[in-house]
């Protein structure tokens, strides 16, 4: 028992130090005003004004729409790439595995260079039409935001989705088209039913990392849209507000294990 | 009533033939059985049926409709594979219903048929459950119900039995012929690379080997008369001994042999094929004489092998009393009508 404990209080201290301290601190600054003392004045503050609930609501809708789009898209494409032959179909594999790794503002700024003020299709478009300036301004909006965060998470989606793929059985799917089932029924009443847990571990991934993302929202300069990350960024850097931005880190904290507890309790139930 | 015809048909994949210009014609109502070791083809004759290759050349037709070019879901089969490949998460009588859904049949008749289905295959108690909760034979079962259960005029069993164990095995054996017995209708195209389960279930058997078809014929047909040394050696267990063949008889290894030499050319070189249970131990007619090099207690025989002259000689006698050991000199004996000429030159081409 005492070996245990020996061997666990290394990991749990390292645990304390590294992320439960800082944690702390932010929790505490929460509760303490610039005015002094403690109490339940930043959140009374925060919690009250309308920046505050408008970036909540941006936030929350912004990740379950892109998490939604993530599904759909990314189920669509695992299942070309693991049911329709065609060549390059592991290699298309392959690179979802890259594109994972690489960083989300990486996409904005590719989505810039396509879209943005200065940016091939608005340069096509002035070189073609003589006007001033191109028609394509969505990238500052929350709709580009959403192009760039279901463009960079749909992969996310992807990779448990064509790892439980492989898993299904190819006969499965040949029983269910002699019995004479069409193509659109086998992926409604076979594949999309066996894929439920992927898809729910993909989407609870991308719906967590969503609520969270900074990268993105920051890179596509779009100055209407803030989010919470965004908010305790302008309140904490900005601003040097630091307990408002503590209240909404620690909200945004709480929004992000709710949802995540709740995608796990999901999950649980649906037999993954 | 649905027949099966295979027209010249030839399967590649990358450029190999795997399947070489089949000419095969399956009676509606028949049991017709592919024997042959794994990469002989039958396998991929049996997917061309279903719709899930195209052949390279050829046609295939069902109760003479020509379903070459027509997807799997438009020919009406019923198919069970060896590994069951029930649908996990749904239970045993949705998985029965399944085709019957997809086939748009009308909703208030899905029960009854459904429990029909389960009722033939002795599952009627288990519609509730999952296939997880389900033993191999009880899953394989389900997958039999559910592919009867769309009525099909064609079934198609690939290795049906071959993830069972032994016992199981000869049980569903039994099973599949009562099943058969109760839809004479249903024509049955059975894969498989056990000949027990061909020599018991089918009406007729059509051996495989190498992408080719090698012999065709009833059970009995292709066990007493195999036309090749493939068939005789992969329908039963044969002895396979060169021979010689002379006016009366054949001569081998200097023996003179009395068998029927009817259709094979004075002087040419031929093989002798006599299974192992239709040798005797002790003098006779056509005599062996050799050195046992071993034997095998079996229960209710004792197979031995024999040395003959260098070649291997396969007796499967009753369980002797004192049975001979190995080393000693042995006489063996065949009735000249339990022996089949195969002209060389058949046996492998």
């Amino acid at each position: 028992m005492t070996r245990r404990l020996t061997w666990a209080l290394p990991p749990a201290l390292l645990l304390a130090a590294a992320f439960l301290y800082p944690l702390a601190l932010v929790v505490r600054q929460s509760f303490r005003p610039d005015t002094g003392g403690t109490s339940l004045q930043p959140y009374t503050d925060v919690l009250g004004s309308v920046a505050f609930r408008e970036a909540l609501w941006t936030t929350v809708w912004l990740a379950l729409a892109a998490t939604a789009c993530c599904l759909v898209l990314g189920f669509f494409l695992a299942l070309v790439i693991a049911f329709v032959p065609f060549p390059g179909a592991k290699a298309v594999a392959r690179f979802v595995d890259v594109f994972l790794s690489f960083p989300s503002f990486l996409i904005t700024l590719a989505l810039l260079f396509l879209y943005g003020t200065v940016g091939m299709a608005n340069g096509l478009w002035t070189e073609v039409t003589g006007a001033a300036s191109g028609p394509f301004r969505f990238l500052t909006t929350p709709w580009g935001i959403l192009l760039a965060e279901v463009t960079y998470f749909t992969p996310f989606v992807m990779r448990p989705l064509l790892a439980a793929f492989s898993q299904l059985d190819t006969a499965q799917v040949e029983v269910a088209a002699s019995l004479g089932a069409r193509p659109g029924q086998i992926v409604g009443r076979v594949i999309l039913p066996e894929a439920l847990p992927a898809l729910a571990a993909g989407g609870g991934l991308v719906l967590v990392l969503c609520l969270n993302e900074f990268g993105i929202v920051l890179f596509t300069g779009a100055k209407g849209v803030t989010t919470l990350p965004m908010l305790v960024y302008s309140k904490a850097i900005l601003e040097s507000e630091y307990p408002g931005a503590c209240v909404v880190a620690v909200v945004n904290v709480l929004v992000s294990v709710g949802l995540y507890g709740l995608y796990r309790v999901v999950s649980r139930r649906a037999g993954a | 009533m649905t027949g099966i015809r295979f027209e010249r048909v030839s399967v590649a994949y990358d450029g190999t033939t795997v399947l070489d210009a089949l000419d095969l014609t399956v009676e509606p109502g028949e049991v017709m059985a592919l024997l042959g070791p794994s990469g002989s083809g039958k396998t991929t004759a049996l997917r061309a049926v279903a719709g899930f290759v195209r052949p390279a050349s050829g046609r295939v037709f069902l109760g003479g409709r020509d379903v070459t070019g027509l997807p799997p879901h438009r020919r009406g089969i019923g198919m069970v594979v060896q590994q069951y490949a029930l649908f996990p998460h749904m239970r045993v009588a949705d998985n029965v219903a399944f085709g019957l859904r997809a086939q748009k049949v009308p909703r208030r008749e899905i029960p009854a048929r459904v429990a029909e289905a389960l009722e033939m295959t002795g599952m009627g108690e288990y519609g509730r459950r999952y296939p997880r909760e389900l033993s191999g034979g009880q899953q394989q079962r389900v997958a039999i119900a559910r592919a009867l259960a769309v009525r099909p005029g064609v079934l198609l069993l690939d290795e049906p039995l071959s993830a069972l164990d032994a016992r199981l095995r000869s049980g569903m054996l039994a099973e599949l012929a009562r099943l058969h017995r109760e839809l004479p209708d249903v024509t049955i195209l059975y894969v498989t690379h056990d000949q027990v389960e061909a020599l018991t279930l089918a009406d007729r058997i059509a051996v495989m080997d190498r992408a080719r078809l090698q012999d065709v014929g009833t059970p009995r047909e292709l066990y007493r008369a195999p036309r090749t040394e493939f068939t005789a050696s992969f329908v039963g267990n044969a002895n396979l001994l060169p021979v010689t063949v002379g006016s009366t008889g054949v001569a081998f290894d200097g023996v003179e042999l009395q068998v029927d030499t009817q259709g094979v050319a004075k002087g040419a070189a031929a093989t002798l094929c006599v299974r192992p249970h239709l040798v005797g131990l002790g003098p006779g007619p056509n005599r062996l004489a050799g050195v046992v090099g071993e034997i095998q207690w079996r229960g209710a025989t004792h197979r031995l092998y024999v040395d003959v002259g260098g070649h291997r000689v396969m007796a499967d006698v009753r369980e002797l009393r004192r049975p001979p050991a190995p080393g000693e000199a042995v006489e063996m004996h065949f009735a000249p009508e339990d022996a089949v000429l195969l002209a060389a030159g058949v046996s492998r081409d």
